[in-house]
């Protein structure tokens, strides 16, 4: 309906006098993105709103749910200086990799800068350089059923220690009343990227920090991060399923969603989606920050969250940065954080009543994500992906009891050392 | 005078022969040759994928392959390929994985094979149905199986439960314990038509008068499979265990999409991969991919020479 809609309008366009350069000019666009819940939905319908504002075309290009998936397939096609894609959702943590393929939006986002976080503007600035416009951001929540700690008389867990007991103790009681397909907690532990923010939530939050420093040292091997590595390894086969191991964020939320889980760690997506009408937990649940660890320095949450590159390669780069330009504005934000949940970048977002009441979790988030861990990214530079790797495969092999964690984190300690030679 | 014109002759035929095969040779080293022999290049230099294309990289010698790194306070490691961990680590799945898959396939191949080629009504049509799951995509299969094989919502588990073979669910493709079983048993699954489609093919030129001699004789079914079918389907045998081979050392998209970035479960294919895209290291990449090639190219040479085969006859 929209597209004929708007097929319709071109074609008035077409036959007005004045309109000949502007049809010469409608250009078509595509935009890449991985997804998890309804993303592609509602990119969908943002762009058939700037369609219908600019008469050009916008297409979506769709991934795979993984990010380290999705990373493999950007590099390729940027280093083919692949002219097909315009527009890239990147990750956070990429932008010192991709920087050189991306064109500088300094001085075409100029007006719109000073509105976003600085600390997320200077994420995605390289050497000076604006590589992506923040799209949203992202800071992980403890999903809890509020009915069930009710029921069982139980308060919201304050730190991990908590959390396993409390899961534990409901976990038996309604499997003892017969509900056998319930477990205590569902988190990321594939072996892929988000194993690497669940984990370093874990050490970070027991004082373990955060596997690489900023001033580049290899802190990961530290009786806090065993013991926090430790703490989550007994999870698996107890409060947590053995096939959380292949979990990433949908598998999680698939458990959680069809009410067999109990906690739930996750970013504010599955807010939204926890709440729409084909779930089954729907109003049954809170979310709270993730828990701290024993003696530790508190809650610790990994800093997540897209932004919007626009290809040197782009044919129409004058069109992809308007398209970028217009899904970074308050009104596209607004419009997903009304419909998504999603944390917007825009300051000025967090104090709006409309969002507050709809999505009551955004405003609450605003403190969580400012105060978010972010990856070591910056200071391991290029080696972030193997860096990265390394250390989600000496967490997955823990988890899934191949060699303690003392061992594990030694001998990620070694190949980090390896890894790093002389210098990051 | 006469020996002069047939060797003109044949000089001359021996030149046509050579025009006509031209254009295929000319694709297979634009198709084949060059990137083989890029990739040997890339593999003794420093080029990454930013610098691959522009030519803006150095030649660094066996660096990729073996490298003493000073770290600059007196101590130091050695680097390269073949001091790596993971690639050993990659290198042993690759072997577990292609022994263990090819024979089973070999065996159940040929256990199929065999049915398929005695006489019964709807033969035909069971050998078209057979070959179904080669006929479907790596991916889609894949991913089928990813779904029958998940711990919460896929079916094996269920049947398997209800069966009471298992009192909870398994994590196939997580448990370190498991993963690898499940990539073999869906390459299992997928390759065995094609293991028996070779070997039926094989079974098909016998002879049939040696069967009958043996039936006169009145020998063992048993003893006529070990002593007459075996050895005279050898050769083929052979060829069909060789391309399975070659084909398994090289698995990549079932293991890609099955159990990604699987410690116990990364193949030297998936290392390649990793190191070329992933981690932007594409020299490194490359020299794993020569390894790769010199590896199945010394399998094939090897099998060649100790079976006895004359692909050539």
């Amino acid at each position: 309906m929209v597209q004929a809609k708007s097929l319709c309008a071109a074609l008035l366009v077409g036959v007005s006098p004045l309109a000949l350069a502007g049809a010469a000019t409608a250009a078509e666009v595509s935009i890449v993105s991985g997804a998890v819940g309804n993303d592609l939905q509602i990119l969908r319908e943002m762009l058939d709103i700037w369609q219908e504002r600019t008469g050009h075309t916008a297409n979506i290009v769709s991934m795979p749910p993984s990010t380290t998936d999705q990373f493999g397939q950007y590099r390729l096609w940027l280093a083919a200086g692949n002219a097909d894609i315009d527009v890239y959702r990147v990750d956070v943590i990429w932008a010192p990799q991709l920087a050189d393929h991306f064109l500088d939006l300094t001085e075409a986002a100029a007006d719109v800068i000073p509105n976003h976080f600085p600390s997320i503007i200077e994420s995605q600035t390289v050497d000076g350089k604006l590589v992506a416009l923040p799209f949203f951001t992202d800071a992980p929540a403890l999903y809890y059923r509020t009915d069930l700690l009710e029921k069982h008389g139980f308060e919201v867990p304050k730190t991990w220690a908590e959390l396993t007991e409390t899961a534990q103790a409901i976990m038996d009681a309604e499997r003892a009343e017969g509900d056998s397909d319930i477990y205590g907690f569902v988190f990321q532990g594939a072996p892929y990227e988000g194993l690497t923010c669940n984990a370093l939530e874990w050490v970070k939050s027991h004082g373990g920090g955060q596997i690489v420093e900023p001033d580049g040292e290899i802190s990961v091997n530290s009786p806090n991060a065993v013991a926090a590595l430790e703490m989550a390894a007994s999870w698996i086969g107890t409060i947590a399923p053995e096939g959380v191991l292949s979990y990433k964020e949908e598998d999680a939320r698939g458990v959680w969603q069809t009410g067999n889980a109990v906690f739930m760690r996750n970013w504010p997506y599955a807010y939204s989606l926890g709440n729409g009408d084909d779930s089954a937990v729907k109003g049954l649940f809170d979310v709270a920050p993730l828990p701290m660890g024993e003696g530790g320095e508190g809650s610790a949450a990994t800093l997540g969250g897209w932004n919007l590159a626009v290809s040197k390669y782009s044919q129409n780069p004058e069109v992809a940065i308007d398209l970028a330009l217009f899904l970074a504005s308050e009104e596209v934000q607004k419009y997903q954080a009304l419909n998504a949940s999603r944390l917007p970048t825009i300051m000025s977002l967090y104090d709006d009543p409309e969002i507050a009441e709809a999505q009551p979790i955004i405003p609450q988030w605003k403190d969580i994500f400012l105060q978010a861990v972010p990856r070591p990214s910056a200071p391991t530079k290029t080696s972030y992906n193997e860096v990265s790797q390394e250390f989600w495969t000496a967490v997955h092999n823990t988890l899934s009891g191949n060699g303690s964690a003392a061992d594990n984190l030694a001998n990620l300690e070694r190949n980090l050392r390896r890894l790093r030679g002389a210098g990051w | 005078m006469a020996t002069t014109t047939a060797s003109q002759l044949t000089r001359s035929r021996v030149r046509d022969a050579w025009l006509y095969l031209l254009p295929m040779l000319i694709v297979l080293a634009a198709v084949a040759g060059y990137p083989l022999l890029m990739t040997i290049y890339y593999g003794f230099t420093d080029a990454t994928l930013s610098t691959a294309f522009s030519w803006d990289f150095d030649w660094v010698g066996l660096d990729n392959y073996i490298e003493y790194v000073d770290f600059g306070d007196g101590t130091g490691e050695y680097y390269g390929l073949l001091f790596d961990p993971t690639w050993i680590n990659a290198v042993w799945n690759t072997i577990k994985f292609t022994v263990i898959s090819v024979s089973l396939e070999t065996v159940l191949g040929m256990a199929v094979a065999l049915t398929l080629h005695a006489h019964f009504r709807g033969r035909g049509l069971l050998r078209t149905a057979i070959l179904i799951p080669w006929a479907i995509p790596t991916i889609v299969s894949a991913k089928m199986w990813a779904w029958m094989l998940h711990d919460q919502f896929g079916i094996i588990n269920d049947i398997l439960m209800g069966l009471g073979v298992i009192s909870s669910p398994i994590a196939w493709t997580a448990s370190p314990d498991t993963a690898l079983a499940a990539v073999i048993i869906v390459d299992v699954w997928k390759t065995t038509p094609f293991m028996a489609l070779l070997i039926l093919a094989g079974l098909q030129m016998l002879p049939g008068d040696i069967y009958e001699a043996a039936k006169v004789d009145g020998v063992h079914p048993v003893k006529v499979f070990f002593r007459v079918t075996l050895p005279l389907v050898r050769p083929a045998l052979m060829v069909a265990v060789i391309f399975r081979a070659l084909d398994s050392l090289r698995i990549f998209d079932l293991i890609y999409v099955l159990t990604p970035n699987n410690a116990q479960t990364r193949s030297m294919s998936v290392f390649a991969q990793e190191n070329l895209f992933q981690f932007n290291k594409f020299y490194y990449g490359s020299a794993a991919s020569t390894f790769l090639f010199l590896v199945i190219a010394m399998l094939v040479i090897s099998f060649i020479k100790f079976g006895r085969l004359r692909l050539g006859d």
